[in-house]
């Protein structure tokens, strides 16, 4: 028998490495902080355009809100001279006099000042209520849910508009504004449109063809025009629709047009957490015999609610930042008290719009990235829980 | 006593409202009534007080005089033109923000999508601050914020910033010189237009001969000289049939030329940068929905990294991307009506703002608005669904 290929070759073969070598460290060049530059920043020729290209761009761009915010801003001062470049003779950044002087007035609006610890025990109630909802080593955490939803509603609302039979002189909404307003407005969109939207939800994936019909109406009319158009229907339309007596103050029919525009949205994230479960689970709470209530709430919307937690968190974040177009309908939320402000004949300077519109941005960025960081850690532990 | 299950045992008596059917009915029967008595209730309020404020109803007013100024128009308009007439200007304002809107946005959209998927560290974390910050910041203030905070702050007239081939910004808007075809531009066109349909012809021929004999053929190349080359050298040849209505800084204001309003250039910048930024995110998910193995199956038959971009990861991002990118696209449009915050005439600033408050007729004024919307809304979805049904992986 001949020898085959393989074996030919083996026998050629004159030296056979018998140990392990001795493991190298590897090159200088490629740990450390220079291999890590290698690597991240210069790897390829365009890459070393890239990095040099943006990095003028950051090197332009950062220093220059740097400077403007902390390093040419002014701190202390009494009226627009102390902002201003012809009287300070040098460059002017923020001027936070400015926004300190007018900081109440961004909070509160015009609410009366005898009256504004009422606005406080708000926020601190609604501080309580977040907190308490949210963190999970929190205590009873099956009570936050009711008084967020059912207690802390009505508290605000006797605590905010008064109630005269227990001392609270009654404030109109008129006086309302700022931040105030601002989550007031959100607020309200939040607790509302959970609720309706699951209804929505359902009614959508219902069996009955007018239920179905009227959901999907809803639904798919509110989603397609802008939220600007159906603020001005709230507005304008709405006191047609009531005797003239029952007329809806301002602030309540920009509510109204808020609460119905996010119901819509809300229904759509729910209707895709309740299209992820699977058919098994209607089936088996039919089974054991529940009826369709008793299916939904204790089955199918406990784990459909959990996997939309992100969603319906990401659609908070929506409705936040939407809270600002109630300005355009003539209500004074936070952006509103701003415009104001930055036109006061007192302050007038080039840099006194910029100031304003730097803590309306820093006001918003803080508090979604907040929920945005929450949906993500939400995320991060429902996968966590998922994983086997 | 036995009980005989095969046959003659009455059925358990249910009372008839308790039949899912019954029920089901008589829900609904309630669901209608309680949503027409609504809607009657509604209808009678809106007819006594529309009489008590002595408020026309109908749409007569659609051909009444206007009598107001519209800033910028894109068809002939003064104000002694119609209601309708300006509704017109208004909805061709707003096609004209969102469709260019909408280029931009989708430029920066995937160039910052991409750049967050860079290895390199510093494009990397640059596109994320872009992204983190832009989407939590609320459109309307951005807007107020370039509108006047940028734009308004720029020097007025007198001090107008001269921008090298005759085009001046101030606090007015940017003022450029505008093109003015002559005869025999005609030409140009001409060839423009053959260009265009010899490049594809070419593009069909090098496919075909590609897939049968496996030649390439430059076709980048050819093509630009097609669309390019050729019509440039027709436009010299022609004795350079263009000309420039160059604008002139007057005394108190810019005559000829081309404007841009300021208006307009901060709503465009607003939208374009904030939805890139949703733009961007939606980029960065579709292309990591393509799996890993896609890209190493396509190296290890020895496709080079761009052939493989191209060939294998785009083609099944774009599966992921399209749809939530329309969606984006709409939002942009209906983003537009904050116009009315900074005072650009698009269709809600015209219509629910200056007619509504001239006519006082709220119900059909806010209905025109709503149906312009709602069609755009309703007809993009459609050829979206059609779009996805066409384009749907095919399980086995």
């Amino acid at each position: 028998m001949t020898m085959s290929e393989g074996d030919l070759a083996v026998a050629q073969l004159k030296f056979v490495r018998q140990t392990t070598l001795e493991q190298q460290p590897p090159p200088a060049a490629l740990t450390g902080a220079l291999g890590w530059l290698r690597e991240n920043l210069v790897s390829t020729p365009f890459n070393v355009v890239l990095t040099i290209l943006i990095g003028l761009f950051l090197f332009w761009l950062v220093p220059g809100i740097v400077n403007f915010l902390l390093i040419d801003a002014v701190w202390t001062g009494a009226d627009r001279d102390a902002c201003r470049e012809i009287v300070q003779n040098r460059p002017i950044g923020a001027c936070w006099p400015f926004a300190w002087e007018r900081l109440a007035y961004f909070t509160y609006g015009s609410y009366p000042i005898p009256q504004r610890w009422r606005v406080d025990i708000f926020f601190a109630m609604l501080a309580i209520g977040v907190v308490w909802i949210l963190s999970l080593k929190a205590p009873r955490r099956d009570l936050a849910a009711y008084y967020c939803f059912i207690v802390l509603p009505i508290c605000s609302f006797i605590l905010l508009s008064g109630f005269e039979a227990i001392g609270l002189p009654h404030v109109d909404t008129v006086l309302w504004g700022g931040v105030l307003v601002t989550i007031v407005v959100s607020a309200v969109g939040i607790v509302v449109s959970l609720p309706i939207g699951i209804l929505l939800a359902l009614g959508r994936k219902s069996d009955m063809p007018t239920v179905k019909l009227f959901s999907v109406l809803f639904i798919e009319f509110v989603r397609g025009v802008p939220l600007v158009t159906v603020l001005f229907m709230a507005s304008v339309m709405l006191p047609l629709f009531v005797p003239e007596q029952y007329s809806p103050d301002k602030l309540l029919r920009a509510l109204i047009g808020i609460a119905m525009f996010a119901s819509a949205y809300m229904a759509e994230v729910v209707r895709a957490g309740l299209q992820a479960i699977p058919k098994g689970q209607f089936e088996g709470a039919m089974a054991v015999g529940l009826g369709y209530w008793q299916m939904m709430r204790l089955i199918v919307l406990p784990q459909a609610l959990k996997i939309t937690i992100p969603n319906i968190v990401n659609t908070y974040i929506g409705l936040f930042k939407d809270t600002t177009l109630v300005f355009i309908v003539g209500i004074f939320d936070l952006l509103h008290t701003i415009e104001v402000s930055r036109l006061d004949p007192k302050w007038a300077t080039p840099v006194t719009s910029t100031t304003g519109y730097a803590v309306a941005g820093l006001f918003y960025l803080v508090f979604c990235y907040a929920m945005s960081r929450y949906a993500r850690a939400t995320e991060a532990r429902l996968a966590k829980s998922e994983r086997r | 006593m036995s009980i005989d299950l095969r046959a003659g045992s009455p059925p358990a008596r249910v009372p008839f409202y308790n039949y899912p059917k019954v029920r089901s009915i008589a829900y609904q029967v309630a669901l209608c009534a309680v949503i027409a008595f609504l809607v009657w209730g509604a209808a009678s309020n809106a007819i006594d007080n529309l009489q008590k404020a002595n408020i026309a109803s109908g749409f007569g007013f659609w051909d009444n005089t206007a009598g107001f100024d519209i800033s910028q128009s894109l068809i002939p308009y003064t104000n002694q033109s119609t209601y309708g007439r300006a509704f017109w200007v208004g909805l061709l304002n707003t096609l004209l923000v969102a469709g260019i809107g909408i280029v931009f946005a989708t430029i920066i959209g995937f160039v910052v999508g991409i750049a967050r998927l860079s290895k390199n560290w510093l494009v990397n974390r640059a596109a994320s601050g872009y992204v983190e910050t832009i989407r939590n910041i609320p459109l309307l203030l951005q807007l107020l914020f370039w509108y006047n905070a940028v734009l308004k702050a720029l020097p007025d007239l007198r001090d107008s910033v001269k921008i090298p081939g005759g085009a001046f910004l101030n606090n007015r808007g940017l003022f450029m010189p505008e093109p003015i075809a002559q005869t025999g531009f005609g030409f140009v066109l001409i060839a423009i237009a053959a260009g265009i349909v010899g490049s594809i012809g070419y593009y069909i021929w090098a496919k075909r001969r590609q897939d049968k004999t496996g030649q390439q053929a430059p076709v980048f190349l050819v093509s630009l000289g097609l669309i390019v080359g050729v019509p440039l050298a027709v436009f010299f040849a022609a004795g350079l049939p263009l000309t420039f209505s160059y604008p002139e800084a007057g005394r108190f204001n810019i005559r000829g030329g081309i404007e841009v309003v300021p208006e307009f250039a901060a709503l465009l910048f607003g939208l374009s940068i904030y939805t890139a930024a949703f733009i961007a995110e939606v980029v960065r998910a579709g292309i990591r929905a393509v799996s890993h193995g896609q890209t190493e199956a396509a190296y290890s038959l020895g496709l080079r990294p761009q052939p493989t971009l191209r060939l294998i990861v785009v083609p099944q991002a774009m599966r992921v991307i399209i749809p939530p990118l329309t969606s984006q696209y709409l939002n942009l449009t209906k983003n537009s009506t904050l116009a009315v915050a900074i005072g650009y005439p698009d269709l809600v600033q015209i219509f629910t703002g200056t007619v509504l408050n001239q006519t006082g007729q709220a119900v059909e004024v806010v209905a025109i608005t709503m149906a312009v919307y709602l069609t755009i809304s309703l007809t993009t979805s459609l050829f979206m669904n059609i779009y996805n049904s066409r384009i749907a992986l095919v399980e086995r």
